[in-house]
């Protein structure tokens, strides 16, 4: 049983990136019907700039010699803007001319897959193949509750996560941006005539999915602290699998497909041989697409988000 | 017109490959398809850096003595990206278009195997410094190989952790699709049931080549209760599944293998590898002498790190085909021929002084050498614990 619940909160934790990412995913897909595949390199890219922005501030190598608490608290919001300024820019430069031209679709999802293509081997041009670690930047301490092992950081890791659904469910529910969001996903022709301003109801919605991600890819370099170029790939593609399973479209989905992935991931690893694990993790996934083709949420191309 | 310049260019292109072709008579051409990106960059690094160091040091001398005639070394490195199918393009290019007489590398196992099978196809002499898994020289009279092999390296590791650890209980993780993880895990499980009986290996567990997460299967391992846990990883695998032991309670002792022993190990895994053990090739830290003490040195001095396994064991291989390409005598102009005289003396190789240890081949390609373990100290360096040599 104790393994059991200790397998629960390694899942909770895995899930919270999924989820992190899934959202941006989903976001994006919600609003502009298009799959965003660069995503999982914008989440590698927050990553990245965690580490140059926490090394910057952080004493006694850093310029300017912040303490550890003070380099946390300054670079989770900056790591946040500069990744949705990289997204913002990314749709700027590449999806919105093609867009623009009246390109189909696929085209756009094609460049998309070619941008992340490109923020990859930048990176590694850029910056070479040696890996990067993040320092530490939190005491971390273990807590054992009832022969379960927790660490601060993976609650921190769960919490935000959390945080992050419900804040942009209200952002989606409740706000006029999110109103004018939901707008654009029903009419994306009707909505200039009704005085609502297109593009920058799409650039805030790159800035909010890029800006989760580079919360996601920061916690994710706290937690895991050894940053390559080719991080975000993997990990990208499985999450847009979890928003696709979960009802791609829908936050709910996406938050609740992060956590299946990996609860389903971490469960087949514990009780079957760790060899099978993708195996039987994706071969279940397909399962559930098989009975429910639009995923757990999704319903067949009425309103999404 | 763009197509005149299209034939203006290809021809000079053509003019360029061939008098490489020329040329390939009066320089010493070596191909190294080395991981220089990928998951294992520093392993790149450490081959570039030590072989450019014995280059420029022979060439300092005008070259390399072939029988009275003095000839300059070429060394071409191409970047296998820490993949298999790239390994073996560059491998092919480096033989028919680049003409090299020999292959120093690939590093890893997970390229030396399909790459072995390559240059041996092509009859062209090949080493591998680092490669520990015995699929990659193993019937295979045109490769070889600078390090000792994973049966070798698994029994002392299990010596050495059932006498330091008191252990009768281990639990194993390793990479599934890396031939030499996968290889020197299975190799350690024979040696440990052999020695401790059937139900010793408490746990046997695996993961991807992407994974970053370990925390399912290190809470079963750690459910199982093992004396200590053995890592047969790569040392970017190591830095994160350490830590992440520890963060789910495990206090335990782990035991690592040679791929631990590099030079970014300690800047990924900070603290958390301290006091931890793994075998090894050479004997890096203070107190090394002779040959060994002065390649550290000039390294060191050159590139600012002590080298590491990975530079030691390239600096080897090199000598040991330069050594090869001495001993003929001559360099003939056909590149099979010269091939073939590089490959009848690298087999006959008698008592070669390394700095990783004095060897010769057996009849595998394979060397008979030592083992060194080592550990992490306090400071982060690899310090010298004991030394195990083949019975």
């Amino acid at each position: 049983m104790e393994i059991f619940l200790q397998q629960c909160v390694n899942a909770l934790q895995w899930g919270s990136f999924y989820a992190l990412i899934a959202l941006g995913y989903t976001l994006v897909y919600g609003v502009l019907r298009l799959i965003n595949f660069a995503h999982g390199d914008i989440f590698m890219v927050g990553a990245y700039l965690a580490f140059y922005i926490s090394t910057a501030f952080l004493a006694p190598e850093g310029l300017f010699g912040f303490s550890r608490g003070l380099t946390l608290a300054l670079t989770i919001p900056l790591t946040m803007i500069f990744t949705s300024l990289v997204g913002v820019t990314l749709e700027r430069i590449a999806y919105r001319p093609l867009m623009r031209k009246g390109a189909h679709r696929l085209y756009v999802v094609i460049t998309a897959l070619m941008c992340g293509l490109v923020l990859e081997n930048g990176n590694l041009a850029l910056l070479g193949a040696s890996r990067k670690t993040l320092p530490a930047l939190l005491d971390k301490s273990v807590y054992d509750v009832g022969g379960i092992a927790v660490t601060n950081l993976k609650l921190w890791v769960i919490f935000a996560a959390v945080l992050v659904f419900f804040a942009l469910h209200f952002v989606v529910t409740k706000t006029r941006m999110g109103m004018a969001m939901r707008a654009v996903s029903w009419n994306k022709f009707a909505l200039p005539l009704m005085g609502i301003p297109l593009d920058s109801v799409i650039v805030f919605t790159f800035v909010l999915g890029s800006g989760i991600a580079g919360l996601g890819g920061m916690l994710f370099a706290m937690s895991y602290p050894v940053l390559e170029p080719y991080m975000g790939a993997m990990t990208g593609w499985k999450a847009f699998i979890a928003a696709v399973v979960g009802g791609i479209g829908d936050i709910r989905g996406a938050f609740v497909g992060g956590f299946l992935l990996a609860f389903v991931e971490v469960m087949v690893a514990a009780f079957l041989p760790s060899t099978f694990r993708d195996l039987f993790a994706f071969s279940i996934l397909l399962l559930i697409l098989w009975q429910r083709p639009t995923g757990i949420f999704g319903r067949p191309l009425i309103s999404k988000i | 017109m763009s197509k005149c310049v299209c034939a203006f260019a290809l021809a000079c292109m053509s003019t360029l490959f061939m008098s490489g072709g020329v040329l390939a008579g009066q320089t010493i051409k070596i191909g190294f398809p080395i991981p220089l990106t990928g998951e294992i960059p520093k392993v790149g690094e450490s081959t570039k850096f030590a072989a450019e160091l014995f280059r420029e040091e022979v060439n300092a001398k005008g070259g390399l003595d072939v029988g009275g005639k003095k000839y300059p070394l070429e060394f071409i490195f191409e970047d296998n990206e820490s993949k298999p199918e790239t390994a073996v393009n560059v491998t092919l290019k480096l033989i028919d278009r680049d003409d090299v007489l020999a292959i120093v590398g690939p590093q890893s196992s997970r390229q030396a195997v399909p790459v072995g099978a390559v240059a041996n196809e092509n009859e062209t002499p090949m080493i591998t410094p680092w490669s520990t898994n015995p699929d990659a020289t193993k019937d295979r009279p045109w490769v070889f190989r600078a390090a000792f092999l994973d049966p070798f390296q698994a029994s002392v590791a299990a010596d050495f952790a059932a006498k330091e650890f008191k252990a009768r209980k281990v639990a194993v993780l390793f990479e599934i699709s890396n031939d030499y993880s996968k290889g020197l895990a299975d190799n350690f499980r024979d040696a440990w049931e052999e020695r401790h009986g059937k139900d010793s290996v408490v746990a046997f567990e695996s993961h991807g080549p992407k994974d970053q997460d370990f925390s399912a299967q290190l809470t079963k391992m750690i459910a199982a209760k093992p004396d200590f846990i053995f890592l047969p990883e790569n040392y970017s695998f190591a830095a994160l599944i350490v830590p992440q032991a520890r963060d789910l309670g495990y206090k335990g002792f782990f035991m690592g293998s040679d791929a631990w022993g590099s030079a970014e190990l300690m800047k990924l895994c900070g603290d958390a590898c301290k006091g931890q053990f793994f075998s090894t090739h050479y004997y890096a830290a203070a107190g090394a002498k002779g040959a060994t003490r002065e390649f550290i040195d000039k390294y060191n001095k050159k590139y600012g790190y002590v080298p590491d396994d990975v530079a030691a064991l390239t600096w080897d291989a090199v000598a040991l085909v330069s050594g090869a390409i001495q001993k003929a005598g001559r360099l003939e102009n056909s590149t099979r021929k010269m091939r073939g005289l590089i490959r009848e003396n690298l087999a006959s190789v008698k008592d070669f002084k390394g700095i990783t240890g004095d060897m010769h081949f057996d009849s595998q390609g394979d060397p008979v050498k030592c083992a060194v373990i080592v550990v992490i100290d306090d400071k982060g360096d690899f310090t010298f614990r004991e030394s195990v040599c083949p019975k």
